[in-house]
């Protein structure tokens, strides 16, 4: 098999409702079995690239396509099976309930005869290296192992050109490897045209030949092998927000002053259904301080989070709050408080807290941004917490105000939630949370998928929280620049 | 794993149900509750439900398994059973009464016909449809039952999306009570969670449906991995049907047991 060749000649889309162009005035010819890496500011419309060269950009009611672009010589939405996509979010790019059958799947699309499918199936699973039985579950797989079955998928229609859209941006360290090397063995022995688009450029080095770099206003800002790219605009990549290698992202630490400790883990079990997932925790949490979790996949760490965040009960010992923690603050009114003997242990409980009071102590922010969302504007998001708090309304004002303006989201303060851009909605989940003040900051995987710049945001962001504001700061990662730049403790999971 | 292993993993020995297409229960369901209806009487609602417990046994279909797909029809059965005990038209002997109330010999026997009855046809119709393999079942519709494949292979795919939405919803739920919005006003929180679920449905759905056609979904022709035919023991089923629906009407009219529903039961 050989790979596909791909044209582009003043090439653009608009998608329908927005005022700019998504893309414009491309020229870009990629030659058979070429690997190259497409880099490029958030907006440049890598992704809708991406989508145009698999075909699945929609018609004219979707949006209005200039120039032209072609792959072997046909439009991309002509074809069926010549070009082969794997989306970033592992979860997006399954479609059966069996691995076997979600290899089949695209092969029965393109009528392929029945032995022939199930022969490229195991061919398929044997070239991603997915060890696991034809009638797995693939509600039982792990991201890496999602990824890589997508890709199964796809080799196994025998696509000339194989497109990946950010494959590795959801997955744990060991799962990035995994899915890497899957591409690099398959583009080696299939000879496919490959076109990956990805941040985190140092991963996929050894993998591409060609970097291909769009510029924000359209077209292509520069095209080579990748060191005379990297060479030649390092350091325009890496504001744009790409990870370029050697140029690591530096966040000053202001001085932490840990202060009084705010929740005390007693030999802490977390899980569901009355399972635990992880061993016995025990530590304090204190003011000004970070605490950084982390361990591979399914250690338990999101359950570790959202049980001392007071959000599910513990399978076993104790989270308990300290009599700082539930001092009345301003704002909270004397009504507000459960009912009870003081210092009783239900009361230093925070599964046992009303929401109320949990959201003015120990503040939560979800791995998916959009779950957490409850309003139609910006706001009306951040004010949700202070109305249900019965706060003044010129007291809410103030405080929105000045959440939109830290968190430079003032600009959008009219803007539906849901049609933020990631590190918009990111940001805007922490001031939802933020705005009702509370001490103990939990954060479930706040960098997943960022590139380098609202990575850096973010970090510095939950930097000042600890430092400025003295907040006691639980960050769950697998991110080793997060620990490495944000934790004054770490506390690994499921390590053996 | 090598091929051979995972093909001998892959094919295992499939239970007796596991062999009947999953289209034939639908088929059987239709040729023998249409029949049950016609008559409410001890009889024949009696006859057939030990008859399908017989069946189920030699399937090796246990009892756990029937209660377990049954179970709703244990609260149906008393319930439908109460009420025509007591507003069924009277007749012979009345033991009760209160207001409308009435408790008579003939509603006395109604209301026991008519319990065994929501477990006579509702037993095995559960039993035989309830736990069907989603994936099986898109493949009979399909290839057997002729339905349009890119309507089937859809609906196939949003009953996997379902299962992840569950996690979703448990997220919202998460998410409200963290952000202090769990006190007041039920109604309005949970519309407002179930407009975040449909918000994260409609998106989740977009990206399946853009996955599924990168892959070549919706062309004009396709073929199928797994074959899903009929045979044997699709014949098998709807004999077995067939012999209980006509043992337990002949055994009814036989002992004079039959009471139409035409003639005026209720």
């Amino acid at each position: 098999m050989t790979g596909s060749r791909i044209r582009a000649r003043g090439w653009g889309w608009q998608h329908a409702g927005r005022d700019a162009p998504a893309l414009a005035g491309l020229d870009l010819d990629v030659e058979p079995g070429e690997r190259v890496l497409l880099l490029g500011p958030s907006g440049a419309g890598k992704s809708t690239l991406l989508a145009a060269l698999a075909g699945v950009l929609g018609g004219e009611d979707e949006g209005d396509e200039a120039g032209e672009l072609a792959v072997d010589g046909s439009h991309p939405s002509t074809l069926r099976g010549t070009a082969g996509l794997v989306l970033q979010d592992p979860q997006a790019n399954t479609i059966m309930s069996r691995v076997g059958d979600d290899v089949a799947f695209g092969c029965e699309n393109l009528a392929v005869p029945r032995d022939e499918i199930w022969r490229r199936v195991h061919e398929a699973l044997d070239a991603v290296g997915l060890d696991v039985a034809l009638d797995r579950s693939t509600a039982a797989l792990s991201g890496g192992q999602r990824q890589r079955l997508a890709l199964a998928g796809v080799i196994a229609m025998r696509p000339g050109l194989i497109l990946l859209d950010e494959p590795t941006a959801n997955l744990d360290p060991a799962g990035v490897v995994e899915v890497r090397d899957a591409v690099a063995r398959v583009a080696r022995e299939t000879g496919a045209t490959l076109v990956v688009v990805e941040h985190r450029v140092e991963t996929w080095l050894p993998v591409v030949d060609r970097v291909v770099v769009l510029a924000a206003g359209g077209g292509a800002m520069a095209d080579g092998a990748p060191a005379a790219v990297l060479g030649a605009h390092g350091e325009q990549l890496a504001a744009d927000g790409v990870w370029v290698p050697g140029l690591p992202v530096e966040v000053g630490r202001g001085t932490r002053r840990p202060g009084a400790p705010l929740l005390e883990l007693a030999e802490l079990r977390a899980g569901r259904g009355g399972e635990p997932v992880h061993e016995a925790v025990s530590l304090e949490i204190r003011a000004g301080e970070a605490l950084v979790v982390t361990g591979p996949n399914g250690a338990g760490k999101s359950t570790l989070a959202l049980t001392l965040a007071g959000l599910m009960p513990p399978v076993a010992g104790e989270v308990l709050a300290s009599e700082v923690l539930r001092a009345p603050r301003s704002g909270e009114a004397e009504g507000d408080r459960a009912p009870g003997r003081a210092g009783a242990l239900h009361e230093r409980r925070p599964i046992r807290w009303r929401p109320k009071q949990l959201a003015t102590r120990i503040g939560t922010v979800f791995q998916q941004p959009e779950h957490q969302f409850v309003a139609a504007r910006v706001r009306d998001e951040i004010a949700a917490g202070l109305r249900a708090l019965r706060q003044p309304q010129a007291e809410i004002d103030h405080r929105v105000d000045g959440l939109l303006a830290a968190l430079r989201l003032d600009g959008l303060a009219e803007a539906n939630p849901f049609t933020l851009s990631g590190g918009e909605q990111r940001r805007l989940s922490v001031a939802t949370v933020l705005a009702s003040a509370p001490r103990v900051m939990v954060l479930d995987e706040p960098t997943f998928g960022q590139d380098r710049r609202t990575w850096a945001e973010m970090v510095r962001l939950i930097a000042s929280l600890v430092d400025e504001r003295g907040c006691a700061v639980v960050a769950v990662t697998h991110d080793a620049d997060v620990e490495r730049v944000l934790g004054d403790r770490t506390l690994r999971l499921g390590e053996r | 794993m090598t091929t051979q292993q995972r093909v001998a993993e892959h094919a295992r020995r499939p239970s007796a149900l596991e062999r009947v297409n999953p289209v034939t229960p639908f088929a059987a369901a239709v040729v023998y509750s249409v029949p049950m209806l016609l008559t409410i009487d001890l009889v024949t609602a009696g006859l057939a439900l030990a008859a399908w417990l017989v069946v189920f046994a030699a399937a090796g279909i246990g009892p756990r398994t029937v209660l377990r797909r049954s179970w709703p029809l244990l609260l149906a059965a008393p319930l439908s059973a109460v009420s025509m005990l007591l507003y069924a038209e009277p007749g012979g002997r009345i033991h009760a009464q209160l207001w409308l109330a009435i408790i008579s010999d003939r509603s006395l026997e109604l209301s026991l016909a008519i319990g065994l009855r929501v477990l006579a046809i509702g037993v095995p119709i559960l039993v035989g449809l309830v736990g069907l393999d989603p994936t099986r079942l898109a493949d009979g519709l399909a290839q057997v039952a002729r339905l349009p494949h890119r309507f089937v292979l859809a609906a196939l795919a949003g009953v996997r999306l379902f299962g992840v939405l569950g996690e979703d919803w448990r997220q919202i739920a998460l998410a409200r009570r963290a952000r202090g919005l769990g006190d007041t006003g039920a109604v309005r929180r949970a519309l407002q969670a179930a407009f975040a679920l449909l918000v994260v449905a409609l998106r989740r759905g977009g990206t399946l449906a853009t996955a599924m056609e990168a892959r070549g979904f919706g062309g004009p022709e396709r073929t199928w991995a797994r074959p899903s035919t009929l045979g044997r023991a699709d014949l098998v089923l709807l004999v077995i049907t067939v012999v209980i629906v006509g043992l337990a009407l002949g055994a009814s009219l036989t002992t004079g047991a039959f009471r139409p529903v035409w003639e005026g039961a209720l």
